[in-house]
């Protein structure tokens, strides 16, 4: 695995600059990051910015639902030599990373230091709750956490993360700085090709398997006639697609989305009793064999959407 | 792995608070300075709205609250129910037959400063009123992958018994830590775990205390009354699997530890133990999901076994003719248990429980304790309705052979709801 030789690599490196800092102090200014991304995405991005200048391990992978993440042993070791961890906050990780973070015995990754990053504090958050009431699901306080399918909110954090990596590693703020400023105007040019592309999507309604799209749909301009969970982390249930069956007799909508990592039952159920299609979207880098990256992750993104639509 | 020859720590005062002494120290100069960097106020253009928001409550503790009840049928009278053969301790047993309210737990953690981090659980119940669980502190500021924990915790050792009762696959404990740690080993000292820079997870712990909980007992001495050390490693194997393995051992120095049992004629009464307790722990989880996705599907495998030597005085029951007399014991026991989420929402699990009386040499008291050579056996049936993260009701059906030429089924259906903070996701 890429990821194994890739720590490996910087155990050798650190052995090799630990052995030369007598000789030669600034050998040690080479040293790689190591930094673990909760979430495939934030893996993408932090690459992006940080280049050869960082190791960086993903504590998951797009066919895992980030909710119901275990703290295994692997990521606890992995945590323990993290020097940065970028994680999307906003209780996606809650269930996990505080584990995780008390189990590592490490004090640079502790809430309150620059060696935790989240992404989700750095953007505005849709879907906060008026009220906070788990009869009304799995809610997060702060706001729906799903913020990478927007990319204009990825802009955001780009900006911020590589302001906290050339804290964490001042001896490189200008190589975070020069790679973060190309990656911005490659990721600008990028969103409005997307944007033209997706033009003919604008007020496509949609029904969602998770709530987990707001974001996206707030960019394309969809309309979510429906959700296949009844409330947020629960299973749809027969009564509840029922209900969504009736709702769409009503209110029609074009195709069903879904995320690679959710059961798929609930929306095939849906799509053979209405014959609309199941757009099963990367949602994250690693989600199809396009999304090899963030901008293959758009790209798969808009075309699957837009091959749906196609009469 | 001769007892005797074990390491590691002495029972003296000096060195455990010469240990405690120099963590603290490594503590207070841990670079927690650099917080305040972290602390300066983000650019206003990346300022959080919800970080403002939750400012009023910021300080607050999380705060949760398990609800647990259900409903017991016991083909045969609980108050029979004992482990014969077995010097036994803490609150174990299938429990009291019909409707019931089980241990309510409520809990609080916070960080307390940029160095530690507290948490208590109190459980509360008809019985027991209300028992702290748990109520410790844990450092975040140590470096090199040091973690001191203090005050009252939930021993490492083994796999399952440093998991909340709410967190267990099963209702109710396996046999072998019903028989060797009373259920559930608690410790009131010190814990220090130190976790390798490596990328297989490699941890080693240690832990001294008071030892009342069993297999200790309560003691008036100074000193440690009991010393734990552990190891485990961990990793994954591709995407789809995990696991964890471990080695422990305990060694406790009891003083008139209680043991409740039944004479011949089926009258209680109770033996006190005197001596030295050692226990061995052999842990191993294995755990797969589909891609590591364990929203749908999920097996999990688990499997703990226990031997322990005891030497020293048996005081056979105490209250009455109070006869004394040497005991040495060497016995042992094992579960094998595994569990399958089968669709979202449920799962079906499988365990089996094995005790071994092993060899015990009671002296002149043989003939006073419960002679029957049987080696107690447990079969258990699992169904568990997971309808959402927070809510949880299983159904368990045992057949029950801790009991010489009985067997006892036992059905049991159990509640338990998370109200509050999310909980964790301990592996």
């Amino acid at each position: 695995m890429t990821k194994t030789s890739r720590w490996m690599g910087r155990r050798v490196a650190g052995l090799l600059a630990g052995a030369t800092l007598a000789l030669a102090p600034w050998s040690a200014a080479h040293a790689e990051l190591r930094i673990v991304a909760c979430e495939p995405e934030w893996a993408a991005l932090t690459t992006e910015l940080a280049g050869p200048l960082a190791q960086v391990y993903s504590a998951t992978t797009a066919q895992q639902d980030p909710h119901q993440v275990q703290a295994r042993p692997s990521l606890i070791a992995a945590v323990r030599r993290a020097d940065l961890l970028v994680c999307t906050g906003a209780e996606l990780d809650a269930g996990w990373l505080p584990l995780l973070q008390r189990q590592a015995g490490n004090p640079a990754i502790q809430p309150g230091r620059p060696g935790l990053f989240e992404a989700a504090a750095q953007v505005e958050l849709l879907g906060v709750p008026a009220r906070l009431d788990r009869a009304d699901g799995d809610v997060h306080a702060a706001g729906n956490p799903h913020i990478q399918t927007d990319p204009r909110r990825i802009a955001r954090v780009a900006a911020a993360l590589a302001r906290r990596l050339a804290e964490v590693d001042p001896a490189h703020a200008g190589d975070f700085e020069r790679r973060h400023a190309d990656f911005a105007q490659r990721w600008q040019t990028a969103i409005t090709r997307w944007e033209r592309s997706a033009a003919p999507l604008k007020g496509l309604p949609i029904v969602v398997q998770h709530q987990g799209f707001p974001y996206l749909e707030q960019w394309l301009g969809l309309r979510q006639v429906a959700a296949l969970e009844p409330k947020p982390g629960l299973e749809p249930s027969s009564a509840h697609l029922q209900s969504v069956l009736a709702t769409l007799q009503r209110q029609p909508a074009r195709l069903i989305l879904r995320a690679a990592y959710n059961d798929g039952r609930g929306s095939q159920w849906l799509a053979e009793r209405t014959q609309l299609p199941v757009v099963v979207l990367p949602y994250t880098v690693g989600g199809s064999e396009a999304a090899k990256d963030l901008f293959g992750l758009f790209d798969d993104t808009v075309a699957r959407l837009l091959k749906a639509v196609q009469p | 792995m001769t007892p005797h020859s074990c390491f590691l720590v002495s029972l003296h005062l000096p060195l455990p608070l010469t240990a405690a002494a120099v963590l603290l120290a490594g503590l207070a100069a841990a670079p927690v300075a650099r917080s305040a960097d972290a602390a300066a106020p983000a650019p206003a253009s990346t300022a959080p709205a919800s970080a403002q928001r939750a400012a009023a409550s910021a300080f607050n503790p999380a705060i949760w609250l398990i609800l647990s009840g259900g409903y017991t049928q016991l083909q045969r009278d609980p108050a029979s129910w004992r482990l014969a053969g077995f010097q036994t301790g803490g609150e174990i047993g299938p429990g009291s037959r019909g409707f019931g309210l089980g241990e309510s737990e409520l809990g609080l953690s916070a960080s307390i400063d940029p160095r530690f981090f507290g948490s208590m659980t109190v459980a509360l119940s008809d019985d027991e009123g209300a028992a702290v669980e748990e109520a410790y502190v844990q450092t975040t500021a140590l470096p090199a992958g040091l973690t001191l924990k203090f005050g009252r915790f939930l021993s490492g050792l083994g796999y399952q018994n440093e998991l909340h009762a709410h967190a267990w696959a099963f209702i109710d404990a396996p046999l072998a830590h019903q028989a060797f740690l009373g259920g559930q080993r608690r410790e009131d000292g010190l814990q220090l775990r130190w976790l390798a820079p490596t990328e297989l997870f490699t941890e080693l712990g240690v832990e001294l205390g008071r030892g009342e909980s069993h297999p200790g007992a309560a003691r008036e001495k100074n000193g440690a009354g009991a010393w734990t050390v552990f190891g485990h490693l961990g990793g994954d194997i591709g995407a789809s699997q995990s696991w964890r393995a471990g080695l422990s051992l305990l060694s406790a120095r009891p003083q008139g530890r209680e043991s409740s049992a039944l004479d011949a004629a089926g009258n209680e009464v109770t033996h006190a133990f005197s001596g030295r307790s050692r226990t061995w722990v052999v842990d191993g989880v294995w755990k797969w999901a589909p891609e590591g996705n364990a929203q749908s599907r999920w097996v999990s495998l688990q499997g703990e076994w226990f031997r322990r030597q005891e030497s020293g005085t048996l005081v056979a029951d105490s209250a009455g003719l109070a006869s004394a007399a040497p005991y040495r014991a060497t016995q042992s026991g094992a579960y094998l248990q595994g569990v399958w989420q089968f669709m979202p929402g449920w799962r079906a699990g499988l365990r089996g429980d094995w005790l071994r009386v092993g060899t015990v040499d009671a002296g002149a008291n043989a003939a006073l304790l419960a002679s029957a050579r049987h080696d107690p056996s447990r079969g258990s049936l699992l169904l568990d309705w997971v309808p959402s993260e927070f809510s949880r009701v299983r159904l368990q059906v045992a057949q029950d052979r801790v009991r010489a030429g009985v067997n006892d089924r036992q059905v049991m259906l159990q509640y338990q709801m998370s109200l509050g903070a999310h909980g964790a996701h301990s592996y």
